[in-house]
């Protein structure tokens, strides 16, 4: 299914990220997944909140540069060769992987992707 | 519209005249007034009786910044203190400020000098005008101040600061025209928006920008974000402040009130007077001052001058856009960097918010020129890959221009200061031995 992703873009400087915990923490947002992506210079935050639309107004309220995407997440068995058997759907559709991250607990997986093409990629997946 | 018709559209020939006859008359004043101008006259041999024509000008010697420095605070007035109602300094960021003089005559000059540019603008007495620029020994505050007054029309002298309170009052009180520096017309752009108040409800028409160099970009940046017309207004401590010059309608070069103060364009390294249409550096004297006149001053500022009358109507001589100070110019692993090509690239680049940082540094011997700029909320990417190429594209973009490789550093919205007077925009951390 297609759900909504955060992007924030963030200078590498100390406590950027526990303010924006702290933010999100007092407005009563949970977050449930995140990666960042990062060079020397800068990084860019990506997660998945309760209210993404809520998180965004807020976070611009304190002047970040927040953009809002639609990404892909996958739900899996947690166990061997069904993340294999996913991935080979999509590269079997012709559809290219921007970045994707991942996190597993019990017997249950998630995947987020970020696909070049998001009907194409859903419909991949779904006919699997 | 025009303030002083006889004057500003006077022909070229009387207006020499008039030139030389106030000429001579300002080189007998300091002369006899004013004790190290006559040391300086009598060591170039020079009497003021060889000083008849225009083109005798180059036999003075010029005057520099820091002989007004060396003159602190008041031994180059040519008027006694008793004559002197008003004492204006510039911003020294290093040392003691230089110091100018006003007496009354020299006051109703500024005034007459600044209506001409406020008529220009298209403003009048029926306009009100919010003056933003600081007020106190700055000149920009009191001299666009006095030459609203002398318009007749409304003046709200706010200075400079609480720029929510700028907005309110800018919206409560239907501001027409805002002087103010280009650097702070850009915040206020800034936090009106913030502000929520729709663009429809201010009457805000006209802007009147100076006391920093600014581009043609940044002219078009703030017409926009503003919805007005942005007109420079140029000026220096030294000389009376703003006021100096003003453009027109048409934005086609700053006319100068020549008629007051006399320019030349000299070789900033020889001091020669360079034909007309050079790029050089700009030189003032000041023929109808009392209080403090300068002759020769030399304003650090690089630009070049057309006498060709202008489609309004004048026949003032017109200076083009300011390229920097000579004294702004950095050298950068050998190569001249002026900020003003740094901002008109910045300017012009859809993805950028016009505001800049350059900071230069000497790590192991080689300098290091990092430019920081603030990417457009819309440009902002979840790929790592799309930042990557657009930090790429502004190097280039850079690099094609000035010539060397700048370190691109992106960073967080709003994190570059707003100026709320003069923009500090470089930051050369090298030190020279």
């Amino acid at each position: 299914m297609l759900i909504k992703q955060l992007s924030i873009f963030l200078e590498n400087k100390r406590g950027r990220f526990s303010e924006i915990a702290k933010i999100l923490g007092n407005a009563g947002i949970n977050m449930t997944a995140f990666t960042v992506a990062e060079n020397s210079d800068f990084g860019i935050l990506r997660l998945i909140v309760s209210e993404p639309e809520r998180a965004k107004t807020i976070l611009k309220e304190y002047r970040y540069a927040v953009n809002v995407t639609d990404v892909v997440c996958l739900e899996c068995p947690n166990e061997p060769g069904a993340l294999a058997k996913a991935m080979d759907a999509i590269t079997q559709a012709g559809v290219f992987i921007e970045y994707m991250y991942a996190f597993s607990f019990g017997s249950g997986a998630t995947v987020v992707i970020r696909p070049d093409n998001l009907e194409k990629c859903v419909e991949a997946l779904k006919s699997n | 519209m025009i303030w002083n018709e006889t004057m500003e559209c006077m022909n070229r020939q009387d207006l020499q005249k008039l030139q030389e006859s106030r000429l001579k008359k300002v080189v007998e004043r300091v002369y006899y007034n004013c004790e190290p101008y006559r040391k300086r006259m009598q060591e170039a041999g020079i009497i003021p009786s060889d000083i008849n024509t225009m083109e005798d000008i180059v036999k003075l010697p010029f005057m520099s910044k820091q002989d007004l420095r060396d003159h602190y605070p008041f031994a180059l007035m040519s008027s006694p203190m008793s004559e002197i109602v008003r004492l204006h300094a510039s911003s020294g960021t290093t040392g003691k400020p230089i110091v100018v003089g006003y007496t009354r005559t020299d006051l109703n000059i500024w005034n007459e000098v600044g209506a001409r540019c406020f008529t220009a603008y298209g403003l009048g007495k029926n306009d009100i005008v919010q003056i933003s620029y600081g007020y106190g020994l700055f000149t920009g505050g009191l001299g666009a101040h006095g030459a609203v007054e002398t318009i007749g029309g409304t003046v709200i002298p706010m200075s400079s600061g609480n720029t929510e309170k700028q907005i309110m009052l800018m919206h409560d009180f239907g501001a027409v025209g805002l002087a103010c520096t280009p650097s702070y017309a850009l915040h206020l752009a800034d936090v009106l928006k913030d502000s929520g108040i729709p663009r429809k409800e201010f009457k805000l028409r006209v802007g009147v920008f100076g006391a920093e160099p600014w581009t043609e970009q940044m002219r078009g940046e703030l017409q926009e974000r503003l919805g007005i017309r942005a007109y420079d207004i140029y000026g220096l401590t030294e000389i009376i402040g703003p006021g100096v010059g003003h453009e027109c309608e048409y934005q086609n070069g700053t006319h100068l009130c020549e008629d007051h103060f006399y320019p030349e364009i000299v070789d900033p390294a020889t001091g020669e007077v360079l034909p007309e249409g050079s790029l050089g550096e700009l030189v003032f004297t000041t023929i109808t001052k009392e209080g403090m006149p300068l002759i020769r001053f030399r304003t650090r500022d690089l630009t070049r001058l057309t006498y060709e009358k202008c489609a309004c109507g004048r026949t003032s001589v017109r200076m083009s856009r300011i390229l920097g100070r000579c004294d702004d110019m950095l050298i950068i692993r050998g190569v001249n960097v002026f900020p003003s090509q740094v901002e008109s690239i910045i300017c012009e680049m859809p993805e950028l918010e016009p505001h800049y940082l350059l900071i230069i540094d000497r790590v192991k011997n080689l300098d290091t020129f990092e430019v920081q700029v603030e990417v457009k909320e819309d440009f902002y990417s979840d790929e790592m890959a799309k930042m990557l190429e657009l930090r790429k594209k502004i190097t280039h973009r850079l690099q094609s221009v000035i010539g060397i490789i700048p370190d691109i550093k992106l960073v967080e919205p709003r994190s570059l200061e707003r100026s709320q007077g003069k923009a500090k925009r470089v930051i050369d951390k090298r030190k020279f031995i």
